[in-house]
């Protein structure tokens, strides 16, 4: 537990966070997981986020090592999508019993290793450790090493078990076993002045295909996606990249910030959600590429394209906007998108009536009141009940949101769209603005709202 | 009646495998929550990391589509090692503000069982020490490495009526229903309007049909949005008698008859011609009434739909993948109607299933069954299954809970006469969509179509 509890304090003191460059030495050590809350808290543990954050490496198999609830409540519950191998998708639990917790559970770890290679021979096993497999003391850093060493493959623990903390804190913790494991130890077949790694994608409903054209149009290959589609053998040489874009803000900072170090691979932070912002990620991956050695004219044919692109995406939304002109929007999402997708519904004269900024950084702030104005509606906190009410009173035409709350706005017969993980729509690029103001169309304009506000004929006065 | 001879699984059998691949279990503190979720006004509880709060909150909203009230006591490293009890009472404190519910239901998990908290205790003294704290607060052990959803079910029932059933004498014409968590919400509301036919008044514990029903309600609630109130379950004690369907809710009947006096009736399934005969001819016993005109002529049109569907199902080959008394259920009713069990797999141990120990039942996860199904007519199994029918190219019957790749899951009828004839018309219509027509190319003279019974039939 020393190990990982030095690892965790790490991640707290990880010095290129936002948050954490506004904080002291003594705030900083005290971590960046606010203290839960029991009885009212909310979200995903460790584990939850170490396996969102890998579990897109489509080729490996996925070993959680624990109690059936870890594994068998949870798995083929995201959509990552995989261009090729579907590997990721097959749940692996020891699904440990009472023996196992008073005997321990080293043995059938092991064992289930060994007929995981026998039976689906995968590039490598990434192990999973859970609260109570880490209660009794199942050592998997030293069991995933003799399990290497045995048969001849990687076994990559990754010691994120769900009581050290929040879901944010096992996405860096699952960063960590990158770093610690697997980035490095393989070299790619070839490279290029144009290879970049993209840090904290997850291809979920498909979304990193609406951006790869691109870069592909341009000669850039993404050497590594962490981890969206990716394969074992991409992330194991992802250290040979040119340059790097971290996605997803707080996600893996460490892991973009530590592969700056290490192999001295620059990094910038951007989003491909919006349209200004998609072409902003594209002219910093080129900016960075060209500082690395990458011919000058990558800059032009860049502004080539987004000039193009642009174009496109602009007179494709314009179709919408008589149709969602003054159409007001409650945004409740978190960090970056509260600001990203913002540009693009106003650009349709979409109203924000308010966007929540509960995990938006410092500068995510500064942005929402650059693009929305100073008087902004930032919702820091809303429980449901408040958020049912605002819908109720028709303060607000539609709302983007997780699932999470998606019954509290349907419930209030107000039109909801999914923009967080369980989507199933994509949303990135030029082509996903374009498909997330197409969405809010057809919800707002779906004939059942009229339909189902319409009060019962016993409700009306007309019958006896 | 003996003892039956455990199912075969990992632990009895230590030749198979470390591994479980596609798990078809789920655990045993999710199946209390769906419990507790009965229950009006409820705020159900995990004690343990909040992580394994979101993954069961996750399931049920795909599931039924509908807000969760589900909490956690949300345990770190540091209050699992010292001990929970402070948890539990910021927990019980923060709900009882942030809620108001009229009942919470508190399941263990592994976490806190491997510590070994005494939770009991524990609520002795955060109740003593908070008056305010009024509302019924019902405790269960269910530790995730032990049983599965439907034993977590089984135990939170049972806790329920142990503390909160009062003995009263019996009131002519009530009825304790004890639903398994296998029955969904709309076999509980078609249960209902049966057995109000029959001038009984049912009272069921729990009524997953008032809060997971799928409905509008009139304004925002953090707790369930309705079930069986507290008032309700006190009052289950003054029954004639307790109808509990599937075998996992023996224990709970059991205790309902010790606490009370309450007699209780175990129907196995309810679906089937059999089966609802046998529920019809006690309803009619019980209320001592004939059985009402509409369910005769349901009976009818179900044994009709028999007649007209058997072409279909004989000789087809099945393969299931469910917890005990839905494999029981749907197992049992497929086989009377011609099909062969080809394979069944399920989570947990139970005696329902000693029957179908000859047709291979084993406790297993989906990667057994998917190797067992190759080549069946149909597999039936919750979402989960998705995955592997694709493998096989066989049609797939989503059952069980979770279903979150389909619309109404909640909504499905498979009791009575009428749930029956629908199930008949449902799989009927996938073995009559996959019907294998002869080729041109087909051999007459190979001897690769063995004959579709076996020695002993």
């Amino acid at each position: 537990m020393d190990g990982l509890a030095n690892t965790v304090q790490q991640v707290f003191n990880e010095p290129a966070c936002g948050k954490n460059q506004g904080k002291g030495e003594k705030e900083r050590k005290k971590g960046c997981t606010q203290a839960l809350q029991p009885g009212a808290a909310a979200g995903g543990c460790a584990f939850d986020g170490a396996k969102i954050a890998l579990a897109p490496i489509t080729d490996v198999a996925h070993l959680v090592h624990g109690p059936i609830a870890c594994e068998g409540n949870s798995w083929d519950n995201r959509g990552a999508k995989s261009s090729g191998p579907l590997l990721y998708r097959t749940g692996f639990t020891t699904d440990i019993n009472e023996t196992d917790v008073v005997f321990g559970g080293e043995k059938r770890l092991f064992r289930a290793i060994k007929e995981i290679f026998a039976k689906y021979d995968p590039p490598a096993v990434f192990v999973y450790q859970t609260c109570v497999t880490a209660l009794i003391g199942d050592d998997i850093e030293a069991l995933c090493k003799a399990a290497s060493t045995r048969f001849g493959r990687p076994v990559i623990p990754v010691n994120a078990p769900g009581f050290v903390g929040s879901k944010n804190l096992g996405n860096k913790l699952a960063g960590e076993a990158l770093l610690e494991y697997v980035i490095g130890t393989q070299e790619p077949e070839y490279t290029t002045p144009y290879d970049i790694n993209i840090i904290g994608e997850y291809n979920l409903a498909g979304e990193l295909w609406q951006v790869k054209p691109l870069l592909s149009e341009l000669g850039i290959r993404i050497l590594a996606c962490l981890s969206g589609d990716a394969r074992y053998r991409e992330v194991a040489s992802a250290h040979r990249a040119r340059a790097a874009m971290m996605v997803c803000s707080k996600a893996m900072i460490n892991v973009a910030r530590k592969m700056e170090e290490r192999y001295g691979i620059p990094f910038f932070e951007g989003s491909f959600y919006g349209v200004s912002d998609m072409s902003e990620a594209l002219r910093e991956i080129a900016r960075l590429l060209i500082a690395r050695g990458a011919p000058a004219d990558l800059a032009d044919r860049v502004e080539a394209l987004v000039a193009r692109e642009e174009a496109r995406a602009w007179a494709r939304l314009a179709a919408y906007r008589p149709r969602l002109a003054g159409k007001r929007v409650l945004l409740i999402t978190g960090g970056v998108k509260s600001w990203s997708v913002v540009a693009a519904l106003q650009e349709v004269g979409i109203e924000i009536v308010g966007t929540s900024v509960k995990k938006s950084t410092k500068e995510d702030k500064e942005r929402i009141k650059k693009i929305m104005g100073e008087e902004a509606h930032m919702i820091e906190d809303m429980t449901p009940r408040e958020m049912y009410r605002l819908l109720k009173d028709a303060r607000a035409d539609i709302m983007l949101s997780g699932g999470r709350s998606q019954f509290v706005a349907l419930k209030a017969k107000v039109p909801w769209l999914d923009i967080n993980q369980e989507r199933h729509h994509a949303y990135a690029g030029y082509d996903g603005m374009v498909a997330l103001v197409g969405e809010i169309d057809k919800a707002l304009y779906n004939p059942i709202w009229g339909q189902v506000r319409r009060p019962a004929p016993w409700d009306t006065k007309v019958l006896p | 009646m003996t003892a039956p001879v455990p199912l075969c699984d990992r632990a009895t059998a230590p030749a198979t495998k470390a591994c479980t691949v596609n798990p078809l279990k789920m655990s045993q503190p999710l199946g209390a929550a769906l419990a507790f979720l009965g229950i009006a006004g409820s705020m159900p509880v995990f004690h343990g990391s909040q992580g394994c709060t979101a993954f069961g909150l996750v399931l049920f909203v795909r599931h039924f589509r509908e807000s969760i009230p589900l909490q956690t006591t949300a345990m770190n490293e540091v209050t699992t090692i010292l001990g929970g009890g402070e948890n539990i009472e910021k927990a019980l404190l923060n709900i009882h503000k942030r809620a108001q519910p009229a009942f919470i239901g508190i399941a263990s998990t592994g976490l806190t069982e491997t510590k070994g908290d005494d939770v009991a205790g524990d609520l002795r003294r955060i109740k003593a020490g908070h008056p305010e704290l009024g509302m019924p607060i019902v405790y269960v052990s269910t530790p995730d490495y032990e049983g599965a959803f439907q034993d977590g079910w089984a135990k939170a029932v049972t806790a329920i009526v142990d503390s909160l059933v009062v003995p009263d004498a019996t009131v002519k014409g009530q009825v304790a229903i004890l639903p398994g968590c296998h029955v969904t919400p709309g076999d509980i509301a078609a249960l209902r309007d049966i057995v109000t036919d029959f001038g009984l008044s049912p009272i069921f514990l729990p009524d997953l049909s008032g809060s997971l029903d799928g409905h509008v309600p009139g304004d925002f609630s953090p707790t369930s949005l309705g079930g069986a109130t507290v008032g309700e379950i006190a009052r289950i004690g003054a029954s004639e008698m307790a109808l509990a369907i599937g075998e996992q809710m023996r224990p709970a009947a059991r205790a309902l008859a010790e606490k009370a006096g309450v007699p209780a009736r175990i129907f196995k399934s309810l679906t089937g011609l059999g089966p609802a005969d046998d529920l019809f001819a006690s309803l009619s016993a019980l209320s001592g009434r004939p059985v009402p005109d509409k369910y005769r002529r349901e009976r009818s049109q179900l044994v009709d739909a028999m007649l007209d569907a058997h072409f279909f199902f004989g000789g087809k080959r099945v393969a299931i993948g469910a917890e005990p008394d839905l494999l029981w259920a749907v197992g049992a009713w497929c086989k009377d109607m011609g099909c062969e069990l080809a394979a069944a797999v399920t989570t947990t141990d139970s005696p329902v299933l000693a029957p179908l120990a000859a047709d291979g039942v084993r406790l297993g996860d989906l990667e057994d069954l998917e190797a067992q199904a190759g080549g069946c007519d149909l597999l039936i199994t919750h979402s989960h299954g998705r995955q592997a029918a694709q493998r096989l190219g066989i049609p797939f019957l989503r059952m069980g809970l979770p279903i979150f790749d389909r619309l109404g899951a909640a909504a499905r009828v498979i009791v009575g006469y009428r749930g029956t004839r629908d199930l008949v018309f449902e799989v009927g219509n996938i073995f009559l969509a996959n019907t294998h027509e002869l080729r041109p190319d087909h051999d007459p003279l190979s001897d690769h179509h063995p004959p579709s019974f076996t020695a002993e039939a």
